[in-house]
Order: structure tokens, then sequence, then C-alpha cells
């Protein structure tokens, strides 16, 4: 039986893992290989590396990351983080990603997601949305949340997929940090909507909290970071709890 | 012990390499006929679309040349889909080494079929150390059909399809062995030692 996943995220600068609470506040949480290959060892399902570097050397060093990544690591992984060509695509699925990422780049520019896809296949083009209820209505947010766009976040999502997405990273901004839940129903709504797997992030806490996002929100994945980082919610435990809930899960 | 991995345009096969040398396997990429005859195992990776695949192989020969090979052989992914008759995928003739049918899995649920699930019926040496709780990673559009001789484990999503075939010198895995933790790896390991 296909399982549910459970995906830690790894937010990466200069080489390092970082999280902050609402993307503004960076802690230090260790070296991203060493990190991820303790959660493969633990059972995570895959791992999404996410560069939050902003200077020109960016490309090179994450090149240089993901090589490390993919020769210690025995899971899938997914990079995201400024990708916007189909030679970054190119540089980093060579060095062995599985996935690549992109979020503002295919709201600047949605045809790249057919070029991705054509190039690449769809199964490895995933496309990221941040999401954020503005009076009412979900609409997408670029550049880490901060900038609201006019795309409303459910014809956005179906554009993707339509374009060739393989798979939607949904992160609701308005649950991202505060630990009180994911955001189900936007979740379950995209999930129901669409012929593509979704990934929901942003607002775990608890380990009912993960239980709910794939009953209730009827997601295919849910990833998280810090509470993965600061060992407050063990994988092992997390799995046997899901498990024990009756939610398909690789033990 | 020298793998060859069949190069040609297929992605990310960088993640086999490393595996295999996580293994203490000597592999390398290559499209050379010389290289690929004298190696101890060949593995035929592959991620991407079978025709035109089948029209790289072809161009180079390849298709020939992995019909005639007598070592130990592992197609993985598309390598599996592209060892049996034909795929739907594009009308695709394949190499024929299983009499199987590769189709595309009906829009009942969410296509490709992405993410970990489990083996069933499992019948193989190539299996040994491993049972029905054990997990693979897939990522897939096509399914081969389940062949009453060949077919040596199953899975299912929405139907029951081959996960793993089997005939004579060659082995096939629909799921990336070298993406499937520690059951990916004792995979690998059998492989290597049979």
């Amino acid at each position: 039986m296909l399982t549910k996943r459970i995906i830690p995220c790894l937010d990466i600068k200069d080489g390092r893992t970082v999280k902050g609470v609402n993307f503004l506040e960076l802690r230090d949480a260790g070296d991203p290989v060493e990190l991820g290959r303790i959660y493969a060892q633990e059972g995570a399902d895959e791992l999404v590396f996410l560069d939050i570097t902003a200077t020109v050397e960016k490309r090179k060093t994450l090149v240089e990351l993901v090589t490390k990544i993919a020769k210690t690591i025995n899971i899938p992984f997914t990079v995201g983080g400024g990708i916007s060509t189909v030679d970054d695509v190119k540089a980093l699925l060579n060095a062995g990603a599985d996935k690549i990422s992109i979020n503002s780049s295919a709201v600047k520019n949605p045809s790249i997601v057919n070029e991705m896809a054509r190039e690449f296949g769809s199964q490895c083009i995933v496309v990221a949305i941040d999401t954020k209820d503005v009076d009412g209505v979900d609409l997408v947010h670029t550049h880490g949340g901060r900038r609201p766009t006019t795309l409303v976040t459910q014809r956005w999502a179906q554009e993707v997929c339509d374009r060739g997405a393989g798979e939607i990273l949904l992160t609701s901004m308005d649950h991202d940090g505060v630990k009180s839940g994911f955001a189900n129903g936007i979740t379950s709504e995209l999930s129901s909507m669409l012929s593509i797997p979704i990934i929901a992030s942003g607002g775990a806490g608890t380990m009912a909290h993960f239980k709910d996002v794939f009953t209730v929100g009827k997601a295919d994945a849910a990833l998280a970071a810090s509470i993965f980082h600061f060992k407050e919610i063990p994988i092992p435990d997390l799995k046997k709890y899901l498990h024990g809930e009756g939610v398909a899960v690789r033990l | 012990m020298n793998v060859a991995v069949i190069k040609y345009n297929a992605g990310n096969v960088q993640s086999v390499l490393y595996a295999l040398e996580r293994l203490g396997a000597n592999a390398s990429l290559t499209d050379d006929w010389e290289t690929i005859k004298n190696a101890d195992r060949v593995i035929f990776p592959g991620q991407g679309e079978a025709s035109t695949a089948m029209s790289y192989l072809k161009a180079r020969k390849l298709d020939q040349l992995i019909q005639e090979l007598k070592q130990p052989f592992l197609g993985i992914c598309l390598g599996l889909q592209l060892l049996c008759d034909h795929s739907e995928e594009n009308d695709t003739p394949c190499l024929g080494i299983f009499p199987v049918q590769v189709k595309k899995f009906p829009p009942y649920d969410k296509v490709p079929h992405i993410g970990w699930n489990n083996l069933e019926n499992l019948k193989s040496p190539l299996l040994e150390g491993l049972d029905e709780t054990a997990y693979a990673y897939y990522v897939h559009s096509f399914y081969a059909e389940i062949h009453p001789d060949y077919t040596i484990a199953t899975a299912h999503y929405m139907l029951d399809f081959s996960a793993l075939l089997h005939r004579d010198n060659y082995y096939a895995m629909q799921a990336h062995p070298e993406k499937s933790s520690t059951a990916g790896e004792k995979i690998l390991t059998n492989f290597l030692n049979i």
C-alpha cells in the first residue's frame, strides 16, 4: 500500500541548516549532510533542502552540497531555493538531486514549469506554493511569503498541475512557525481537486497535527522543520503513532 | 566487482553510482560495448520517456548488446519497462526480454505513483532477507503487468503490478533501489552477490 510520507525540511544558508520562526528569526541547527543522514536512518521518507543563500556564489556551493548529500543519503531528496532556469535544474539533477522545487520563478514566468517538465519529466518538478488568507481569499505569496500576488491559490495550483508540475508543496503562511496545526482546509481542497500529490507544510506542532493533515487534509506527504531539528517530535515515535492511528506509513 | 551502469539519456543515474560505491562496488557509467560486455554486473537505470530512450539505445546499437549479455543484469524503473515487450508510453516497442506489456495507470487515483510502497508475493534469491514489510520508493506513471513465471514480487497501487521481474540473467525492479534506504541496499547487495 502506498504510504503517507514524512519529510523533514532543512533550510540551508551558506552550507548550514537554519530554521526561522515565521521565516524571520534564523537559528543554527547543524550540518545539513549529517542531519540528513540521521533523518534517513530514523525513517524519514524524503528530505527537502531549501537554500536561502542570496550570494552570487550560491549556485556553485549548492551543487557541491547536493553532491555531498547524494553520496551520503539513501532516500530521495528535493532541492529548492532560487532555481529559475533549465540549466539550474540540470546542474542539480546531475549532481544527484531527485527533484527540484521552484516557487517565485514559476510565478514570474509560468511557462518555465512546462519547459522543466518537458526537459526532465514531471516527476522531478515540484512547485512550491506559499499561500496566505487575505480577506477570505487564499492568495499566492512569493519571496518567502513576504510578497503577495494577485494569484488565487486554487487557480494557480490547477495551472501548475496543467503545466506539468509533478507535485505541489503547499505552505500556509498563516500556519508556518505557529505550531497550531496544518492548513487542513486548503490542503484537502487542493488534494481533492488535483491529480498530483500534495505535500503539506507549515504548522506542525504535535503528532496529532500530522494525523489530521493526512486524514482531514488528505495530504500525500507532510513536511516540517523545527519540530524535527530540535527533536520535539522524533520521527520513529511519529511513525509509530500514525501507524497506531491507522495511517499507512513506512515503518 | 566491476559494475557497468549503462549510459544513455536517462535522468538521475548519479544516485545509482553513489549507491553502488557505498556498497563497495567499482561502478562506472559507460556506453562502451567492450566495457559493458566485460563487466561483472550490468545495471540499466532509468528515468525518462520510453520512445526517446529506445531511439537513443538503437542509435548506439545498445539494444542489441543488452539482448546478448550473459552476466547478471538489473533494469531499474524505466530500465524495467524497456526490458518488456511493449510500452503504452508513445506506443513503443521495447527490448522484449520479458514477454510483458507496460501500461499506463488508470486515472482513478493520483498519477504518477510517487512514494513508498511495500513488496508483495516475494519469490527470488534477489529478495533474500526481505519480506512484505519491506518498502521501496517508486516514481512512475506506467507499470508492467504481472507475468505468471517472471514476476518475482508485486506491488499494489490501484491494481497489482510487477514490482520485480526475473528471467535467466535479467532482473528488473520498478522502484528505485538506490533510493529505497536499507531495503534497496539489501536488493543491490543481493544482486552483487548472485
